[in-house]
C-alpha cells in the first residue's frame, strides 16, 4: 500500500491523512481526503459523460447526413411531430434539471427534507416526460408513422384501396408489354416500396416542348415542400417526398435512445430518493447526488438539441 | 491554483449565515439557479417562436445557436463547471470538439460523393428529381 507515497506526492498537506479516515466514515481507504475522493468521483463521471456525448454525437452526425441528402424530407415530415407536446416536454426537462440543481444545493447545506422534495419533483418530471413521450409514440404508431417499410403499410382499408388505385399502371404501353400479366399489375405493386416512380400516373405533365421547363414549373420546383395534411393518411398525400420514412427512423433512434436515458434517470433518481429518505446524504457526503445530477443535466442537454432539430424545422 | 482541500471554503459567496457548509464542492446561490432556469425557459419560448419566422437557411443556424447558448448555461451553472476544476470542462469540450470533427469530415465526404452517387445510380437520380423536380420527365420519357 503506497499510502505514504501517494500522500507525499499529492498536495503536500501534511495535516490531512490518517486523521481524516477516523473523522469521515465515508472516506475510502485509498483516498487521502474527502475532497480528493469527491473530485475523483466527479472526474470519473465527466469521463463517462464524455462517452455519452460521443455516443449521441455519432447519431447527430447520422442526422446531419440524412438531412443533407434529403432536406425536403425533414421539412415535410417535421410537420407530423407535435410542437406543443415537444415544447411541454422541453419545459418539463428544464424544470426537472432546475429541481435537481436545487436538490444538490439542499444536500450541500444539509437540508434533508428539501433534498427529498427536490428529488421527488425531479422524479415526477422524468416520469412526466416519459408519459408525454408515450402519448406521442402511440399516436404515431397508430398512424403507421414508423421507420422502414412499416411506414408504407396502409393504415386503413380505404388507404389500401386508394393506394392500389393510385399505383395501378394506366395507359403505359411500356409497362404493359414488359409485364407478363398486365391485369396483375395492380396486385403486384408492392406497398412496401416507396411511392410510385411511375411518372405516367401524374395527370397532366405541365411542361413546355420536350425537355423545356415552363416558368410555372420552375416556380413550382423552387417552392419548399410542406406537409399539407399532417392529420390525414400520409400514404395518400401526393406531396410526400421520397424517403420520408428515413426521418422517422432517425427520430425514433435518437428520441428512443434519449428516452432510455430518461428511464435510467428514473431508476437512479429513485435510488437517490430512497437514500435521501433514509438520511444517507449530508453536507459532508453527497457525491451520489452530485454525480446523478450531472447525468440528469446531460439528459437535459441532449434534449435541448433534439427538440429544435426534430420539432422546430422551418 | 487554490489547494483543493480548502477550495470549498475559499468561496465565501453563496451561503447565508447559519447555513451548513459543504465539506467539498461549490455552493451555487439560489438566485443563480433560478435565473438559469428562467433563462432556459425564455430561450425555449424564443426558439419555438423562431420556428415560425422565415429566415431561409438561417433558421437552422439560429435554432442550433440558441441550443448552444442553453447548453452553455446548463453546463456552467447547473453542472457547476463555472467553479469546477478546469480539467472537467476540458473533458466536456474535448468530447464535443471530436463530435464536431467527425461531423465536418463526414459532411465533406458525403458532399464529395453526392454527385457521383447520383450519376451512377439512375434510381437515386429519379428519387432526387421526384423530390426536387416532380414534373421532370426522365424514366417515363419515350
Amino acid at each position: 500500500m503506497s499510502h505514504s507515497a501517494s500522500h507525499a506526492d499529492s498536495h503536500g498537506h501534511g495535516s490531512h491523512g490518517h486523521g481524516d479516515h477516523a473523522k469521515y466514515p465515508f472516506l475510502a481507504h485509498h483516498f487521502d481526503t474527502p475532497n480528493q475522493q469527491f473530485e475523483s468521483g466527479k472526474l470519473g463521471m465527466w469521463v463517462f459523460l464524455a462517452t455519452e456525448v460521443l455516443f449521441f454525437g455519432a447519431l447527430f452526425v447520422m442526422y446531419a447526413i440524412l438531412r443533407f441528402k434529403d432536406p425536403q424530407v425533414f421539412s415535410y415530415a417535421a410537420n407530423y411531430l407535435d410542437t406543443i407536446l415537444g415544447g411541454i416536454n422541453t419545459c418539463v426537462l428544464i424544470l426537472s434539471s432546475l429541481t435537481m440543481a436545487i436538490g444538490v444545493r439542499a444536500a450541500q447545506t444539509n437540508k434533508k427534507g428539501l433534498l427529498s422534495l427536490c428529488l421527488a419533483l425531479t422524479l415526477a418530471g422524468a416520469i412526466g416526460f416519459l408519459v408525454i413521450k408515450y402519448f406521442e409514440y402511440t399516436h404515431k404508431f397508430h398512424l403507421n408513422l414508423k421507420w422502414g417499410q412499416a411506414f408504407y403499410q396502409p393504415v386503413t382499408e380505404a388507404d389500401a384501396a386508394a393506394a392500389k388505385v393510385e399505383a395501378k399502371p394506366v395507359e403505359n404501353p411500356v409497362l404493359a408489354i414488359s409485364s407478363p400479366n398486365p391485369s396483375a399489375g395492380a396486385s403486384t405493386v408492392s406497398l412496401a416500396s416507396p411511392p410510385p416512380a411511375d411518372k405516367t400516373a401524374i395527370a397532366a405533365p405541365k411542361m413546355g416542348p420536350d425537355g423545356v421547363a415552363t416558368t410555372e414549373m420552375v416556380e413550382a420546383v423552387d417552392k419548399p415542400v410542406h406537409a399539407a395534411h399532417p392529420e390525414g393518411p400520409h400514404l395518400l398525400d401526393p406531396d410526400m417526398p421520397a424517403n420520408t420514412h428515413r426521418f422517422f427512423a432517425i427520430y425514433y433512434i435518437m428520441t428512443g435512445l434519449h428516452g432510455i436515458h430518461v428511464v435510467i434517470g428514473v431508476g437512479v433518481i429513485g435510488w437517490l430518493l430512497v437514500g435521501s429518505l433514509r438520511g444517507r446524504y449530508s453536507s459532508d457526503y453527497y457525491t451520489p447526488v452530485d454525480l446523478v445530477g450531472l447525468y440528469w443535466h446531460v439528459v437535459d442537454l441532449v434534449w435541448i438539441f433534439l427538440f429544435p432539430l426534430f420539432y422546430l424545422i422551418h | 491554483m487554490a489547494s483543493h482541500a480548502h477550495s470549498s471554503h475559499d468561496h465565501g459567496h453563496g451561503h447565508a449565515h447559519g447555513e451548513a457548509h459543504p465539506l467539498v464542492g461549490h455552493l451555487v446561490p439560489y438566485s443563480t439557479l433560478f435565473a438559469t432556469g428562467a433563462a432556459l425557459l425564455v430561450l425555449t419560448v424564443i426558439t419555438v417562436a423562431a420556428r415560425y419566422v422565415d429566415l431561409g437557411e438561417a433558421n437552422i443556424y439560429l435554432a442550433i445557436g440558441i441550443a448552444v447558448v442553453k447548453a452553455t448555461l446548463v453546463s456552467l451553472f447547473f453542472m457547476h463547471l463555472r467553479w469546477d476544476r478546469p480539467f472537467n470542462l476540458m473533458v466536456l469540450v474535448g468530447s464535443m470538439l471530436f463530435v464536431v470533427l467527425m461531423m465536418v469530415f463526414c459532411m465533406m465526404d458525403v458532399g464529395q460523393y453526392m454527385d457521383t452517387e447520383n450519376k451512377g445510380n439512375p434510381k437515386a437520380v429519379q428519387n432526387y428529381l421526384d423530390a426536387n423536380a416532380p414534373f421532370a420527365p426522365v424514366t417515363s420519357k419515350k
